[in-house]
């Protein structure tokens, strides 16, 4: 009995081996290419380990301007978090506890969020060209605020939904003003869960690529759109690809390292109360 | 009961509360809809600024256009395998994570790595991977076959399939693990033993108790996967651009070249019309069998 429970979890590392292997290696690959020298990347055959560390395929990207995609990714997806958390949850407490709109108000905000970007990005850029806000931070920010409000209105219901009643009444017998019953209870008591939600609404709008290539041109490029300037005819740019990839997934494992308790019911849209 | 309650709110103050982000969702969320119905009917093209009443003309072109029709059944075929695979690889991996073992929180702190990869990055990473020269995956089956493999990945006609596959499906594989992870460590425990000491086999196990347990969860992540599917893009993007020819077209690229290479203007707006009809009425019927858990 013994023998085959070991068997059994000897057999269940080994599973667990093989699929971690399977899953981090591309973004070893990706990682590793942006450390080799040009010789390296276009050896035959393909060199799974560089002779050296060197860091000149980023000093190329840091000196060439190109790095400063990250920033305008940064900027855009910092001041959209910011501004869809605000409206949001002030919004979802509005829905949460006076019923506004009842259930047809919330359900039309969650169908938002199924529309597919590719279906209106046509006339959100027209709409950009006609306001001359294509290319410029506040056309991006307002775009990821409206994608990302109908994600944190949902959540942030849930999350309000959990507050006790009572502690936002006796605030109210306190004598506080209903808006500060939002900003000294309800912002302090969902901490959690607008940090959580934060975080997936800054991973969304940091990870877009489609409304980013539709609605920048060279001002404000973000990263993901920088990526693909790489791609083309011959493939001399496989080092600014990796490193300027890296660039861009570095911080979001970072935060995603710090948000693992999260994770589930930040993804699942809250089904899982993680 | 006397003195303010939460629940009386005044009308003013519940309804300046929803204003902004109603605000904003009018503007980027229903006024494209709009616009996209007014222009359909028109004849606007790259160099015809017709704006004329057209009538259903170009929705009548929609039924002739094979390219469309075709983009559409890609997008339905890389989804009808991509979804089953990424549900039941990520099912055979919650079971193997599910107990108790030493480790496995960083297991699943690894293994989650790829959902947050821009999937415009983790397409171009598997080009890099697939690449015929320098890219280790025929190097890999090289040693695999015992003779040097230059197999063409991204370019033959029916490689591209497992190309963008293999992209999509290691990159979603470990959502639908997590979210099951934590499904299954919902099921009730007691069941689970009542059930095997009634000597109950696995597979039945499996469908009589486990199943209909993490069933809600399931329905949400295999929704919120089909959705993402149904707009496939990036990665397609990245590995492809739709090519070879348009082989690996998807309804997102076919919609995107047409509006913003072609600038049919009219006619990409009939065709986004007709992606928000078919995902509504979709979502109908799915909503209908599935109530989202609340």
């Amino acid at each position: 009995m013994k023998r085959s429970a070991n068997l059994r979890l000897a057999l269940r590392y080994l599973g667990a081996l093989v699929l971690t292997v399977f899953f981090l290696f591309p973004i070893y690959w990706l990682f590793m290419i942006s450390f080799k020298t040009a010789d390296e990347i276009y050896a035959f055959p393909p060199v799974w380990w560089p002779e050296t560390m060197q860091w000149d395929n980023y000093i190329v990207l840091f000196r060439d301007g190109d790095a400063t995609t990250v920033l305008n990714s940064f900027i855009v997806a910092g001041a959209s978090t910011v501004l869809a958390m605000f409206l949001g949850t002030i919004c979802a407490y509005s829905i949460a506890r006076f019923r506004t709109g009842g259930d047809n108000l919330a359900n039309w905000i969650l169908s938002q969020r199924m529309v597919p970007p590719v279906a209106v990005v046509f006339p959100i850029f027209l709409l950009y060209v006609w306001f001359g806000i294509v290319d410029t931070y506040l056309g991006l920010i307002l775009l990821y605020t409206a994608f990302n409000l109908p994600y944190v209105i949902w959540m942030m219901r849930g999350y309000i939904l959990d507050i006790p009643l009572a502690l936002e009444e006796s605030a109210l017998v306190d004598g506080c003003s209903r808006w500060q019953v939002i900003w000294k209870v309800v912002f302090p008591m969902c901490r959690a869960g607008l940090f959580a939600t934060a975080i997936f609404t800054f991973v969304f709008a940091w990870n877009d690529f489609i409304f980013a290539l539709v609605l920048t041109r060279t001002e404000i490029t973000t990263y993901t759109v920088q990526v693909t300037h790489y791609f083309g005819g011959q493939s001399n740019f496989w080092s600014k690809i990796s490193a300027m990839s890296v660039l861009g997934t570095v911080p979001v494992f970072i935060v995603v390292g710090f948000m693992q308790r999260y994770l589930v019911r930040g993804i699942s849209l809250g089904a899982v109360k993680g | 009961m006397s003195g303010p309650t939460v629940r009386s709110g005044d009308r003013g103050f519940r309804y300046t509360l929803v204003a902004p982000s109603i605000f904003v969702l009018l503007l980027i969320g229903v006024f494209p809809i709009v616009y996209l119905l007014m222009v359909s009917f028109q004849g606007l093209t790259m160099t015809d600024n017709d704006t004329s009443f057209q009538g259903l003309l170009n929705f009548r072109a929609l039924l002739d256009d094979t390219r469309l029709w075709q983009s559409l059944m890609h997008t339905v075929f890389f989804t009808a395998i991509a979804l089953p695979a990424e549900l039941l690889l990520g099912l055979a991996m919650a079971q193997l994570f599910i107990d108790r073992m030493p480790g496995r929180q960083v297991f699943i702190a690894l293994l989650v790595l790829p959902v947050v990869v821009a999937p415009i990055v983790s397409g171009a990473t598997w080009s890099l991977m697939f690449d015929n020269r320098f890219g280790p995956i025929n190097q890999i089956l090289g040693w695999i076959t015992g003779e040097e493999m230059a197999v063409l990945w991204t370019v033959k006609p029916h490689l591209v399939y497992p190309a963008i596959l293999m992209a999509e499906i290691w990159q979603w594989t470990p959502f639908m693990f997590l979210l099951l992870l934590a499904a299954l460590s919902g099921v009730d425990k007691s069941q689970l033993e009542a059930a095997s000491i009634d000597g109950a086999g696995w597979w039945s196990t499996f469908f009589r108790i486990v199943l209909p347990a993490i069933w809600p969860v399931m329905a949400v992540a295999i929704l919120i996967r089909g959705l993402d599917l149904f707009r496939l893009f990036d990665v397609v993007w990245a590995l492809t651009k739709g090519g070879p020819g348009t082989m690996t077209e998807t309804i997102s690229i076919f919609t995107y070249v047409k509006g913003f290479q072609q600038f049919e203007t009219s006619y990409t707006g009939a065709v986004a019309l007709l992606i928000i009809v078919l995902l509504t009425v979709l979502l109908t019927v799915l909503l209908k069998r599935v109530s989202i858990a609340r």
